[in-house]
């Protein structure tokens, strides 16, 4: 059983009891082996965004300016700019946050607090779970007919409502899952302290567990609206234009967004536009970077705090 | 296709909360072949004791004999749980608790509870005992109910200068005070306790012991314990619960006055409890 090891060591004191004969050099040898193995498969994670990230910033940093923040596209690259973009992901953030948040928040109470425990609710839950790993694009095509063709008079066909709409189905699952999490947190005992007190279900919810589970759930509700507002795929489906010569005036009105300008501009060919491209990712990644450290100040307080 | 409403609209009376000088006397309740169910499991069976007005009740028992179950029957708790429900018919005064008009979320306002882990909410000492009135639609001087309910509790002297500090920041024998305090606030007629000094040091379980003594002269006061000195210190009534075998619901072996419970008990398991032979 020893054989193959360089050295063997007897336990010190071993005494009359069993020997331990521990091969230690190699046991630590193997310990720095696999130390090694994860601490490169870290490295390759972190090298690979860095060298994307200063790629970006090195090419795109330069080329912002005021100018690029107000202008609008141009088919001359030097004179496009972002204006109606960043005011498209803006307002696209605006409606979808008035949009899915009271539903998300609305059907996580519902079924954490209200629902009873039967094969209805359990079918609605884990398709709720399912729906939040669906695809975006997914998410696009339902937008598209939907809110796009059958609601057409009524959103104003491809406009700024159409695709908050679309976007508020795509995160509307991970915020009722943050939200639900969230009141889960909180022990049974806070509930039955309100109703020994001659309080009603929503009396108890409205006064203990929604303040108490606000923290949690604006945190995994954040980070969900940063994700749509980084979506490229569901907004091109549901019309986003690529190349748009007026900000957008209102929620039926046409729109474009952040990730859509960054793709029209890749397509192009003129390197003069790759580099606008560069720009407006830096540009994206700054609004991501404000709306990710909002979730996660949120996230210590609460945490501080509870 | 969904209960989503607990209590009966069309008939709930909400019942305001009445000024001190109104208060009209305690209530006692009678319990009859009290039942109560988790699921298809019977965890107790048959109850029926008289409880009486503004005495204090005791209910011990070897664990796991129904007690607590038993107690959250007689404010409509139990059924909080899901699945959890009770047959069996309990009168607070005149009014079938379990009758089929009868508003449950007006009767745990009626009959509060005391539970063995301090609870208060994460909110402000003032907020703590207000928030229960407020919602039982108490018009009159918040202030002075606050202090009054605090009074009561025998907590008002530690706090009266911190009312807007959390109710958390509070040791553990204040909480169960502050959580007295607040069932006082929405004036029951009876007030259950569930084991309410068990998880609190000496010193506080006497503050309480005190309190109880005080309380009953204006409430009726159930109390469950495992502190069979504790009974028989505070209680005037005292109930035995016993399960004869693993699986059994639990029942009521013996209830009667306090002093002969201890000295002569009629049935042997309730002697050799009292004893301390087992339990």
């Amino acid at each position: 059983m020893t054989q193959g090891y360089a050295k063997t060591t007897r336990e010190e004191g071993a005494g009359q009891g069993p020997v331990f004969k521990s091969p230690t050099r190699v046991r630590y040898a193997l310990d720095w082996v696999f130390r090694g193995l994860v601490f490169v498969a870290t490295l390759i994670g972190l090298v690979v965004l860095a060298v994307l990230l200063i790629d970006v910033a090195w090419d795109g940093v330069p080329r912002l300016g005021w100018g690029f923040l107000t202008n609008f596209p141009s088919v001359s690259a030097e004179r496009s700019g972002i204006y109606p973009a960043l005011l498209g992901s803006l307002l696209l953030l605006l409606h979808t946050a008035v949009i899915s948040v009271p539903l998300g928040v609305g059907a996580a109470i519902y079924l954490e607090e209200y629902a009873p425990d039967n094969w209805l609710t359990r079918l609605i839950e884990v398709n709720i779970s399912n729906l939040a790993g669906v695809p975006s694009i997914i998410y696009g095509l339902l937008g598209l007919g939907i809110f796009v063709n059958l609601l057409g008079p009524v959103t104003g066909g491809q406009s700024i409502i159409s695709g908050a709409l679309t976007l508020s189905l795509l995160i509307l699952p991970v915020i009722i899952i943050a939200t639900r999490e969230a009141l889960r947190a909180i022990p049974d005992t806070v509930r039955e302290g309100g109703f020994a007190l001659g309080a009603t279900r929503w009396e108890v919810i409205r006064s203990h567990l929604l303040p108490m589970a606000i923290p949690g759930a604006l945190t995994g509700t954040i980070l969900a609206l940063a994700r749509a507002v980084g979506e490229a795929a569901p907004l091109i489906v549901v019309g986003a234009a690529t190349f748009i010569t007026f900000a957008p005036s209102g929620p039926l009105s046409a729109y474009s967004a952040l990730p859509i300008q960054i793709y029209a501009w890749i397509s192009q060919p003129q390197p003069a536009f790759q580099v606008n491209a560069a720009a407006a990712i830096v540009v994206l990644m700054i609004v991501l970077l404000i709306t990710n450290s909002l979730a996660i100040w949120l996230r210590n307080k609460y945490q501080r705090r509870g | 296709m969904f209960n989503v409403f607990e209590g009966r609209p069309e008939t709930r009376e909400r019942g305001e909360v009445r000024a001190a000088t109104e208060q009209t006397g305690a209530l006692g309740m009678r319990v009859e072949n009290l039942s109560a169910f988790y699921g298809s499991f019977k965890a107790v069976a048959d109850i029926s004791m008289d409880i009486q007005a503004n005495k204090v009740t005791a209910l011990i028992g070897p664990s796991g004999c129904g007690k607590s179950t038993f107690i959250r029957c007689l404010n409509r708790m139990h059924e909080v749980i899901p699945g959890a429900y009770a047959e069996g018919c309990v009168k607070l005064g005149d009014q079938d608790l379990y009758g089929k008009n009868t508003d449950p979320v007006n009767i745990r306002r009626r009959v509060g509870m005391v539970f063995q882990k301090p609870n208060p909410f994460s909110k402000s000492i003032y907020e703590n005992v207000a928030w229960g009135a407020r919602i039982n639609g108490y018009k009159g001087d918040m202030g002075e109910l606050v202090e009054r309910s605090l009074r009561q509790a025998a907590l008002w002297e530690e706090v009266k200068d911190r009312l807007k500090t959390s109710g958390l920041g509070l040791s553990g024998g204040q909480q169960q005070r502050l959580c007295i305090a607040r069932t006082l606030a929405v004036e029951p007629e009876v007030i259950l306790m569930d084991e309410p000094a068990s998880a609190l040091d000496p010193v506080s379980t006497q503050k309480i012991e005190d309190t109880m003594h005080e309380l009953k002269k204006r409430y009726t006061v159930v109390i469950v314990t495992h502190n069979m000195q504790q009974a028989a210190r505070i209680s005037d009534y005292t109930g035995f619960f016993y399960i004869e075998n693993m699986g059994d619901p639990g029942r009521l072996w013996e209830f009667d006055e306090t002093s002969k419970m201890f000295a002569s008990p009629d049935r042997k398991e309730t002697e050799d409890y009292v004893t301390g032979r087992f339990g």
